[in-house]
């Protein structure tokens, strides 16, 4: 469902993607994991757009992500983003609203009917008029992850979800994104958290020095990595969590 | 101190009026001023290249005058091409083109601060440019930005002292007017003095709880 081929992209003179290339198939949670600065979160960026893409081709759906395929690649492609990036002068109900009625051009009753549902679900309904200033960071985020549905996605693209988040907020946020997964979205979730893409993932994609380094189904990546530099990776991971 | 206060109990009535047309003025000006402020800015961050371009030259021109030969140019010279104002329309015109420039910067300070990771957000929600701008730039933006469109407010109010020159009987030329024919300098313009001071203090202290609500966020 989402291809990437021998993707580059540089900042400059630094070369953040030199060639990647893989797939993701309908219904399948893929995780990014590697070092930081390896490239992931750029990753997502340019298949959602956010990040012009320097060579090589990505495909959503049979489409091909250029300046001018970006607004049906956006409403196919929903992001969440390490920071959250509510709108901070509107409600919860507001940023779920937002897309739906001002990009979809759903009427409004229909729009907060959804949200209210949507809301509901990330656990998040009784505070559908709250700021996000008078959130926490993983209600925020959880929000963030029900106006990314709002827009009706055929995947979501997640850039680590619960970097920012304290410690003990962290897991009702995962819970979430389990149970999307559960729900058979397709997703790639840029994440340092192992334990959560061995239970939820369905493959793991090893990311370092802009290239997949290694790649394979989660259980089988996490209990037998091919690469020394993979094996030191992981062992540097769970150390320190 | 007797006749100080008979004097001004004389001379009030005149220099209110004046003040009130000053008020009008500055008003105008100022209405004028965002209207096109926020035009030249919105040109600014067009997609449209020359939009661009014509946002920088206009801003560039107009800072580069001083406010009095612009009010010249629109009152005498526009004449001579067939565009003839009255004098207030000419003086709100003229102010509000002049201070365009400096509403265009503080819109542009306002709009700058406007968290690029939230413009990112909309973007990936696939809201075009208009959307955008509407619902998530200007939001944000134009609140950040009115302590210093307070401060500009208060210095336009000074600045239609300037109308004068062009004959609006606003509180300078109000108070010129009465100088000359009572020779009463002192008294007209220390009333003069104290009547921009009643006016803008009030203004001062407006743009001092924006500061302050702003500052909270």
């Amino acid at each position: 469902m989402i291809r990437l081929r021998h993707v580059r992209k540089s900042f400059g003179a630094c070369a953040v993607l030199r060639d990647v290339s893989f797939d993701i198939a309908a219904g399948e949670v893929a995780c990014l994991i590697g070092p930081s600065g390896s490239g992931k979160s750029t990753i997502l960026r340019c298949v959602n757009g956010l990040e012009s893409h320097d060579g090589g081709s990505i495909e959503v759906d049979n489409v091909l992500v250029t300046p001018r395929s970006l607004p049906q690649i956006r409403s196919a492609v929903s992001m969440v983003f390490q920071r959250f990036n509510l709108f901070p002068h509107r409600t919860a109900l507001e940023n779920v609203i937002e897309g739906p009625v001002h990009v979809l051009r759903r009427p409004i009753a229909e729009a907060r009917e959804h949200a209210m549902a949507l809301l509901e679900k990330v656990g998040m309904a009784d505070h559908a008029d709250a700021l996000p200033r008078q959130l926490s960071g993983g209600q925020q985020q959880r929000v963030g992850i029900a106006r990314a549905l709002a827009m009706e996605p055929r995947a979501i693209l997640l850039d680590e979800p619960t970097s920012a988040l304290d410690p003990e907020r962290v897991g009702e946020v995962l819970e979430v994104i389990r149970g999307l997964a559960e729900g058979g979205m397709t997703m790639i979730v840029v994440t340092h958290e192992i334990a959560f893409a061995r239970e939820a993932a369905d493959s793991i994609l090893f990311v370092d020095g802009g290239t997949i380094a290694e790649q394979g189904p989660a259980n089988e990546f996490l209990a037998n990595p091919k690469t020394e530099r993979t094996r030191l990776f992981l062992r540097r991971v769970r150390h320190t969590l | 101190m007797q006749e100080f206060l008979t004097d001004a109990a004389q001379f009030m009535p005149i220099l209110l009026r004046g003040l009130g047309v000053t008020l009008l003025l500055t008003f105008g000006a100022l209405v004028t001023s965002i209207v096109l402020g926020l035009l030249w800015v919105l040109m600014g961050y067009s997609r449209f290249a020359p939009l661009r371009w014509f946002s920088r030259a206009v801003i560039n021109i107009i800072r580069g005058i001083p406010i009095i030969v612009q009010l010249f140019c629109i009152y005498f010279v526009l004449p001579e091409w067939g565009i003839d104002l009255p004098p207030f329309a000419a003086g709100v015109l003229g102010l509000g083109l002049a201070y365009s420039v400096y509403q265009a910067e503080n819109f542009r300070g306002g709009l700058t601060s406007v968290d690029r990771n939230l413009i990112e957000a909309g973007t990936s929600l696939g809201m075009p440019w208009s959307v955008l701008m509407r619902r998530v730039v200007l939001p944000l933006g134009i609140p950040a930005a009115l302590p210093s469109l307070g401060n500009t407010t208060i210095m336009l109010l000074k600045d239609s002292s300037i109308a004068s020159t062009i004959t609006i009987a606003e509180l300078t030329r109000a108070g010129q007017l009465l100088a000359i024919s009572t020779f009463e300098n002192g008294t007209v313009y220390l009333l003069i003095a104290l009547l921009y001071l009643a006016a803008s203090l009030p203004m001062a202290a407006g743009v001092r709880v924006l500061e302050r609500r702003f500052a909270r966020r």
